[in-house]
């Protein structure tokens, strides 16, 4: 098992050393130049000369080699340079839209499990009854309602029956928790219920399999109580397919959410990603497609070490 | 029907009085005694990506920078165009106006406590007209009258103008001139685009990228009794629906730049009398812009018939109704005291009331130019309000004479660094105006060898010519006289042409008092005279 996860932190290297050589160069072949877009994009007249500079300064005139080489020294001491567009740190400007995108993509998370578990394995258990086609109805709609469309029906409903919104800018959780909860629990809950949808939905085609196998059949054979089958021995086994979709739809929460976040007027990593990639900001988008392919390698690995965790069956040695 | 007529006299009863917006709401507020205190929270439909409005050219550079600054004079809101004072407590014009002097408050200081003087001015002004190496000044071109600057004594400070130019005090008025301290240009000249340190009624606190800015009241400002504020916040609302919802729910007070006729209707019908609603005309307005670099766009025939293919008479019913479109005008703000009327108006080419003669005369300028069946893009900005309906609507207009446009729209940085690289076709410009003054509508119309902002590329030595006579013209008549030859030369050359000009509609809570609408979202943004009504 230990082995089995050295060798999964070790080829998170050449997985990400592949995502930024990519993300590297398509980025440097896409028409756009950051320089023309930050000092024309102001409406100011700009020499050619200045331009130059500032291509200069940024470090665009070297080859692009060199420039490669600068960035992966950088990434490999976590140091990610600056936003060419604002001139802050990459770091800086991640890391002030991470923890509201993380607390949203957890709170969703939670939402979700907390909420699929129980409805997945009812709709499995009542199969074509009331309590299933009922699960199938709320399911269906958490998958064809976007985001950010229930997203804008829930501050309709708020104004419209309370007239009251959230609070507007973010608070951390550890500077007032209730401001904190106040503001993140409507985007948690839009983006929780495709969420949940989703995984109700896994749960309980893969609950239905399951108790269709023969360990199923041989443990109620043995006398064994119903509602232990059902836990430990037929749910536990369901939930391998439903921890991918999980661990899945949790990253993608991450930097995903680009239209929720307008519609709460969330500081985001989605709408920073946009942003950066509407005005050409190598840098910063360079180090957001390493955090989040980051995340992704980090996530899986987890799913992975679940997977051991909830199927005994699983030897990775 | 009866909501729509509620929602009328709502507003109604909100229009403006006279020129410029000022309305009754506006009067009421500024006969009651002003309280102290509190936290101003309103929105900001865009970020700045810097802090330095001399090297700017949007609002949202000045709505998030203008509290923190002064400038030497400023517009007196209540009373356009006249100036007043804001740094200067007194100047004087020579009589041939070639030469300008200002007497500076004394004991202004800068928020770091470095008192101001007259140097810093001349810092100030020498970099707008002569920026340094790395330094953007967007107002290169409208200081280049001045010749020296000369700071007699640390409360004095003189410009020597090297040419008449009738308008100069208006643009020692200009809000994006605020004045920075000599003592940090010195130490970097590109300072003020990640640093604030300005005289201003409110001290910076904060710039949450993607979030906010805050300021805080300035205990030492040179005005007495101001600000009102304790404080304010900005918020950055980029999607107009956040924005309403926010206003709504009482999350922001308000937005200071405009919003649409629908989005006024939707607010009056859910908060009734908890809203002001204030309207004006507006000195911005959309250009269509045709790169004259570009083939076939630099036959005057392709650009002239395309012009001609618009129905702004028709366009402005349809319009204002969705948008924050609405009057048919020339190149000066429809209304304002020299701008061409009417009458005038609709002889020029384009500009005929008459679109169905227009449109033929249109395909077959189009025929004769060897493009019956002309197709191209139009670069367009990606904001709903009101470039969306306008690319929509041109498409359209111009589908009736036979020609295919694909529309575009993208980001503000990337639409206007493609438009300022010359890369675009034809374009849907803008021009963002802060005064009705035409040495500043004009100037946007030269060739692109004096304004760069002139994004049809352009080069034409009479419209040069006629602009500078009429800037060094005293007369308003004879003036009048040249921005109409002006007017009628770019016209019928169709390099640019406004499409229609803006409404301004913007929309407060009642508890915030003390801000002046005016015509231009530029003017009166540094909140010293604001307070809240709680």
């Amino acid at each position: 098992m230990l082995r089995y996860t050295i060798n999964r932190v070790l080829l998170a290297i050449p997985t990400l050393l592949g995502v930024a050589i990519l993300v590297f160069f398509m980025l440097r072949i896409v028409p756009g130049d950051i320089v023309e877009v930050k000092l024309r994009g102001d409406g100011g007249a700009v020499s050619q000369e200045t331009i130059e500079m500032e291509r200069q300064r940024l470090g665009l005139d070297k080859p692009l080699v060199i420039q490669f080489k600068d960035w992966m020294v950088g990434v490999a001491t976590l140091e990610l340079g600056n936003s060419m567009w604002t001139e802050r740190p990459v770091m800086e400007e991640i890391s002030l839209r991470l923890e509201l995108s993380l607390q949203v993509a957890i709170m969703a998370t939670i939402f979700a499990v907390l909420i699929a578990i129980p409805l997945g394995t009812m709709a499995a258990l009542f199969r074509d009854t009331w309590i299933d086609y009922l699960m199938r109805i709320a399911t269906i709609g958490g998958i064809s309602i976007p985001a950010f469309w229930f997203g804008m029906l829930i501050m309709s409903g708020l104004l419209a029956g309370f007239n009251w919104l959230p609070p507007i800018t973010f608070t951390p959780i550890y500077v007032d928790p209730i401001a904190n909860l106040t503001q993140l629990i409507w985007p948690a809950l839009a983006v929780g219920y495709r969420y949940c949808a989703v995984t109700a939905r896994m749960i309980r085609s893969s609950l239905l399999e399951v108790l269709n196998e023969d360990y199923i059949r041989t443990a109620r054979a043995k006398g064994v109580y119903e509602r232990l089958v059902i836990s430990r021995h037929a749910l536990r086994n369901a939930l391998l397919p439903a921890i991918t979709v999980i661990g899945l739809e949790f990253t993608f929460l991450i930097g995903g959410l680009v239209v929720t976040e307008q519609v709460f007027n969330l500081n985001g990593i989605g709408m920073l990603f946009v942003q950066s990639v509407s005005r050409n900001d190598f840098t910063l988008i360079q180090g957001m497609v390493m955090l989040i392919a980051a995340f992704y390698v980090f996530v899986n690995l987890l799913v992975d070490l679940l997977y051991a965790v909830f199927d005994p069956r699983i030897r990775y040695d | 029907m009866e909501t729509r007529r509620t929602v009328l006299r709502h507003v109604t009863g909100a229009l403006a009085l006279g020129m410029g917006g000022l309305n009754l709401a506006t009067v009421q507020a500024q006969a009651q005694t002003p309280k102290r205190g509190g936290t101003l929270t309103f929105a900001i439909s865009a970020e700045t990506p810097h802090y330095d409005p001399h090297g700017s050219d949007t609002y949202a550079t000045l709505h998030f920078a203008a509290p923190f600054y002064s400038t030497l004079l400023r517009f007196n809101l209540s009373k356009l165009p006249e100036v007043e004072g804001d740094l200067a407590q007194s100047w004087t014009a020579a009589p041939d106006l070639t030469s300008y002097t200002f007497k500076l408050h004394p004991s202004v200081k800068f928020h770091d406590g470095t008192p101001l003087t007259s140097a810093d001015v001349k810092a100030t002004y020498e970099r707008l007209r002569n920026p340094p190496q790395g330094v953007v000044s967007t107002r290169k071109a409208t200081f280049d009258d001045i010749g020296t600057i000369e700071t007699p004594d640390p409360t004095t400070v003189v410009f020597k103008l090297k040419n008449l130019n009738a308008s100069m005090l208006e643009h020692f008025a200009s809000p994006w001139n605020v004045v920075y301290s000599v003592k940090d240009l010195a130490e970097n000249p590109a300072g003020p685009r990640t640093k604030i340190n300005g005289t201003g009624p409110f001290i910076f606190v904060e710039h949450v990228r993607g979030s906010h800015v805050s300021g805080k009241k300035n205990g030492s400002y040179f005005k007495q009794g101001l600000p009102y504020l304790d404080g304010w916040k900005g918020v950055f609302t980029l999607q107009a629906a956040a924005m309403l919802n926010a206003v709504q729910g009482g999350q922001v007070l308000g937005e200071f730049r405009g919003i649409s006729p629908a989005e006024r209707d939707r607010l009056v019908q859910a908060m009734g009398d908890k809203i002001r609603i204030e309207e004006s005309s507006w000195t911005l307005n959309l250009l269509v812009c045709f790169n004259v670099e570009k083939k076939p766009f630099d036959d005057v025939r392709v650009r002239r018939a395309l012009c001609m293919a618009i129905d702004r008479w028709g366009g402005s019913q349809g319009l204002s109704r969705i948008s924050t479109l609405r009057a048919v005008g020339g190149l000066i703000r429809p209304g304002s005291p020299f701008a061409t009327p009417e009458s005038e108006l609709v002889k020029l080419p384009g500009f005929s009331k008459d679109i169905r003669k227009s449109r033929e005369e249109a395909k077959k300028l189009l025929a004769d130019a060897g493009v019956p069946n002309l197709k191209f893009t139009l670069h367009n900005r990606n904001l709903a309000m009101p470039y969306t309906p306008a690319g929509i609507f041109l498409v359209d207009q111009w589908r009736q004479v036979g020609v295919e446009v694909e529309h575009k729209q993208f980001d503000t940085a990337p639409y206007l660094a493609t438009m300022n690289a010359g890369n675009h076709d034809v374009a849907i410009d803008f021009s963002n105006l802060f005064m009705d003054d035409s040495s500043l509508g004009l100037a946007k119309y030269l060739s692109v060898t004096r304004a760069p902002e002139n994004r049809s590329r352009s080069k034409d030595p009479e419209l040069d010519r006629l602009y500078d006579d009429h800037l060094r013209e005293r007369d308003v008549e004879k003036r009048k006289a040249m921005i109409r030859a002006f007017e009628k030369r770019l016209f019928e050359q169709a390099y640019q042409q406004p499409l229609l000009w803006w409404h301004r509609i913007v929309a407060t809570h009642k508890v915030v008092m003390g801000w002046k609408m005016s015509p231009s979202h530029n003017l009166g943004q540094d909140l010293a005279e604001v307070w809240l009504n709680t």
